[in-house]
């Protein structure tokens, strides 16, 4: 089996359509980032309070929003959150004013909001650690038990979370789903002192401000360092217009990869930045193998033009680049597609990453090439292109 | 099968063994679960995946500083007092920026040389300097200030790993967070509920006895004007309540001494108990030396009271009826019994040497991790199981040769991880999957050029040479590059993001070899079988 057997593309005649398309993606994304929905900077970046809520019944939006109102928070931000069966809630408050003294004051509120129909002197058990629910049976010991009671009910309280957490996502929704799992004397006396609220909080993320500046500050120097990396690497391993035709195309993926996330409105979160840092170093592989190619070619064929080497070269390696992509590509999608709501914005910024990446080695990595050596010979000068 | 080629299949055949027994260990039985338990006991889960919390806190080495300058100020007045030196005032100007500057003001210039004496004798870590008007300064010594800083960062991640291991939690992370400037990372594995641990790890417990001097006030206002509008110099005005000890809330203040008679470093132990009525309390007892400045202390102010504060709020204030050597008690009125437990762990644990502030807080329920193992995983195999078909659809027995060596690939990767104790995080998984999909690449990459020189008419022992020799140069620069970018995303990444560095690095280094070494082994081993030229399925 083989695809894209003898090839034989202008790809360098193609070159002002390429340009055009790359500028429009940039331009685009560069205007969202400007104007439109800037840079939606994650949780972790921007700092804020992130609860993420799952509900024992399709929750409504609506009547969450006007309760996070009610209770004074006001620029609660309510959405719902990876597939409409999981009745989960991502309740989202921007705090970047609050002082850092008061980091889980949010989180608090967003709880007692959630708990305000809670019968009175009752606990929440969806919302009760281990420790809660250890400490309740040492207190009231159901099972009668003399010595060792610390460890029987330790086991116990273990059973009641993990059936809780594992077997039901996080919430209960009727005390005879403990049963089997957990002591039937157990299970009978929780109703006394504990009740079921209809959520459970899955994940909270409390970020303050200076964590966030300090944390932005770091993305972009991470970022800068791995292009100048590649800069140096490039440079050093071939001609100096090799790493800058290089780097200039992956800065080129990243500025799409970014503006595509500012059109989506996407968050980006250090996951994301983790992406386009892999990007970085990735996007470089499709125009490493083109440029090793270039490199083969001008010692073969010294009479040719450089522009007829460079096609040449990009349609000998036409295969192995689509294929190499096409594999990572396709194990990204699974990602994508099954790696869950947590990695969601991660795999997105792969997918997007590795698509114009692949493009852009074709695209713009080559061209740059042949644009240089042509602006030397336009000066009188002999062509670079016989690096080592 | 020729010698060298023997010899190669060893060294397979040996790191297949050295790296499976990195992945499991010796594993107590060889059913799923056994195994199972066998690698989580050497790969460890990270918190996104088992659940638990993660904090960053900022220690406020200002603080210790403060304490530091403190001490100057009052070792400078007792030094002038005990020359008989005259002076107008000592302060500290600027405490929450400079805490560090001392300024004494109105000694005659005469007294010079002695001030300087004093500075030099006892206060060698400040520099001095005259300023207009009569003025000295006092700063401390830029290398003086950094180790005060870092020690108290230090003492700090000291006293919260003692609280820590108190509550019985169980492999927690507290370390120096290297990002930030004094700030620490804990990590709590399995603790999703983290108030209790919060309050208990950000009490500074710093304990002082000091001497009554009135009250209680209504108000501060009382206060000064009960002592006809100054507060005194050697005094200082601390809330507390107006019966403490009872269940009262009435807000009071309290005039008292600034000198402690008492500090927190001077305790021996401390214990939750009863007292008289059943209220759970806790009684603390006190070193020698401590005990004996407590006595003379109690012996010189029969009669009169003193307080117990705790983190600058008044405790409990007692009559002092006769001279006590080394024991006293805490009955915060309200207390229950757990609280009364958690403080006496906390003052046996000793006092924070600043105050701490949270400054991130990321906790993952148990639930949202066991999803994310179960994604991670199901995206894994999707990917995997994907990649390793397409190879065999494409490349057919030469596909057979990539699929073993990906398998290799992920056996050292997860080997690797095992004999590093490293740990996975769900960025992590997604690091394997894309291990996956980039070393494949390399394979990717050698069968194309096999296939290029076949078609050039090399024959196949010449077509697999060359493939490798030129792949090769081309798989080292673009490995070089993706780890590079791995390795930065390391040094500036934080938990799970790490988690997914330390894969990918591992799992694209492992790739050299097998992609290189392995899959030319076996290309060898084929053509040893196959008779001169006979065709090579690629």
């Amino acid at each position: 089996m083989e695809f894209f057997r003898n090839t034989n593309i202008d790809f360098l005649g193609k070159k002002w359509y390429f340009l055009a398309f790359s500028l429009v993606f940039s331009v685009a994304g560069l205007f969202s980032m400007l104007f439109w929905h800037h840079i939606p900077y994650g949780v972790d970046f921007r700092g804020g309070t992130l609860v993420y809520v799952k509900f024992s019944h399709p929750p409504d939006d609506n009547a969450l929003r006007a309760a996070m109102d009610h209770a004074g928070l006001h620029n609660a931000k309510i959405q719902s959150y990876g597939l409409p069966s999981d009745n989960e809630e991502l309740i989202d408050l921007d705090v970047r004013e609050t002082s850092e003294k008061a980091l889980d004051q949010g989180k608090t509120q967003i709880i007692n909001t959630l708990e305000a129909n809670a019968p009175a002197g009752k606990k929440d058990l969806n919302n009760s650690s281990l420790l809660d629910i250890k400490n309740y049976l040492m207190d009231k010991d159901p099972m009668h038990l003399g010595s060792d009671a610390d460890q029987k009910y330790t086991q116990q309280a273990q059973a009641i979370v993990d059936t809780r957490d594992k077997a039901h996502g996080g919430v209960l929704s009727s005390f005879d789903q403990l049963k089997g799992p957990v002591d039937a004397g157990v299970v009978a006396s929780l109703p006394d002192t504990f009740f079921l609220s209809d959520f459970g909080v899955r994940n909270v993320e409390i970020v303050g401000p200076q964590v966030g500046a300090q944390l932005r500050k770091q993305a972009l120097l991470a970022t800068t360092y791995s292009l100048a990396g590649m800069l140096i690497y490039l440079g050093f391993r071939f001609e100096w217009i090799y790493g800058v035709a290089a780097v200039v195309t992956v800065f080129h993926d990243t500025l799409i990869t970014v503006g595509a996330f500012s059109l989506l409105n996407q968050d980006i979160s250090l996951t994301v930045i983790a992406a386009i840092l892999t990007l970085i170093g990735y996007s470089n592989n499709d125009t490493i193998v083109v440029f090793d190619r270039i490199r083969e070619n001008i010692k073969l064929m010294r009479r040719e033009k450089l522009s007829e080497i460079v096609n040449r070269s990009i349609n000998q390696t036409l295969s192995r680049t689509i294929l190499t992509a096409g594999l990572t590509f396709l194990t990204v999608l699974a990602l994508y597609l099954f790696g869950g709501e947590v990695l969601h914005g991660f795999s997105l910024a792969l997918v997007i990453g590795i698509l114009i990446g692949t493009y852009s080695s074709i695209a713009i990595a080559a061209p740059i090439l042949v644009a240089y050596q042509d602006w030397r010979i336009e000066k009188g000068k002999r062509p670079v292109a016989v690096p080592r | 099968m020729n010698k060298n080629l023997t010899w190669k299949l060893a060294i397979i055949v040996v790191t297949l063994l050295v790296f499976v027994y990195g992945i499991f260990g010796i594993p107590q039985s060889f059913t799923g679960q056994g195994l199972l338990a066998a690698m989580t006991n050497r790969i460890h889960l990270g918190l996104d995946l088992r659940g638990g919390t993660h904090l960053i806190l900022q220690v406020q080495v200002n603080d210790a500083v403060n304490v530091d300058a403190q001490n100057a100020v009052e070792t400078l007045k007792e030094q002038l007092n005990k020359r008989k030196i005259a002076f107008a005032d000592i302060s500290q100007p600027d405490v929450q920026n400079n805490p560090d500057r001392v300024v004494v003001k109105g000694v005659p210039p005469e007294s010079r040389k002695d001030l300087l004496d004093i500075a030099s004798d006892r206060l060698s870590e400040y520099n001095v300097n005259s300023g207009p008007d009569n003025t000295w300064v006092l700063t401390m010594k830029a290398q003086n200030l950094t180790d005060l800083k870092n020690k108290a960062v230090s003492q700090a991640i000291e006293t919260i790993r003692a609280r820590i291991d108190a509550l019985g939690v169980s492999e927690p992370t507290i370390q120096e967070h290297g990002l930030g400037q004094y700030q620490i990372l804990v990590q709590l594995p399995g603790v999703d509920d983290p108030e209790r641990v919060k309050t208990i790890m950000q009490s500074t417990a710093m304990l002082e006895i000091k001497q009554v001097l009135g009250g209680p006030y209504p108000s501060e206002q009382a206060a000064l004007q009960d002592k006809g509008g100054i507060l005194p110099a050697d005094a200082i005005l601390l809330p507390g309540h107006t019966a403490p000890g009872s269940a009262s809330d009435e807000q009071a203040v309290y005039l008292l001494s600034r000198v402690s008679a008492v500090r927190g470093k001077d305790l021996r132990d401390a214990q939750a108990s009863t007292d008289q009525n059943g209220q759970p309390d806790v009684n603390f007892q006190l070193t020698n030396e401590g005990g004996q400045r407590f006595y003379s202390f109690t012996s010189q102010h029969v009669g009169e009271r003193l307080a117990v504060v705790l983190d600058n709020k008044v405790q409990e204030v007692a009559n002092i009826h006769e001279a006590i050597r080394d024991t006293g008690q805490i009955s915060g009125g309200s207390m229950n019994q757990q609280q009364a437990k958690d403080l006496s762990m906390i003052l046996r644990s000793g006092a924070l040497p600043a105050g701490i502030i949270y400054l991130n807080e990321s906790v993952v329920g148990a639930s949202l991790g066991t999803d994310s193992i179960r994604a991670g995983v199901r995206a894994a195999v999707v990917g995997m199981l994907a990649v390793l078909i397409f190879m065999l659809v494409y490349y057919r027995a030469a596909g057979i040769n990539a699929d073993l060596a990906l398998i290799l690939n992920l056996i050292i990767l997860l080997g690797f991880m095992g004999y590093f104790e490293a740990v996975l995080t769900l960025p992590g998984i997604a690091g394997v999957i894309l291990t996956v999909g980039m070393g494949v690449d390399s394979n990717v990459l050698i069968f194309e050029r096999i296939r290029e020189e076949l078609r050039n008419g090399k024959t196949p022992p010449s077509a697999v040479d060359q493939g490798f020799g030129h792949a090769w140069i081309t798989i080292v620069d673009t490995h070089v590059t993706t780890i590079v970018s791995a390795a930065i995303l390391f040094i500036f990444g934080t938990g799970p993001v790490k988690g997914f560095a330390v894969t990918l690095i591992f799992g694209l280094a492992a790739n050299l070899f097998t992609a290189v070494f392995v899959s030319r082994v076996i290309f060898d081993w084929i053509l040893s079988r196959k008779q001169r030229g006979e065709a090579l399925s690629i």
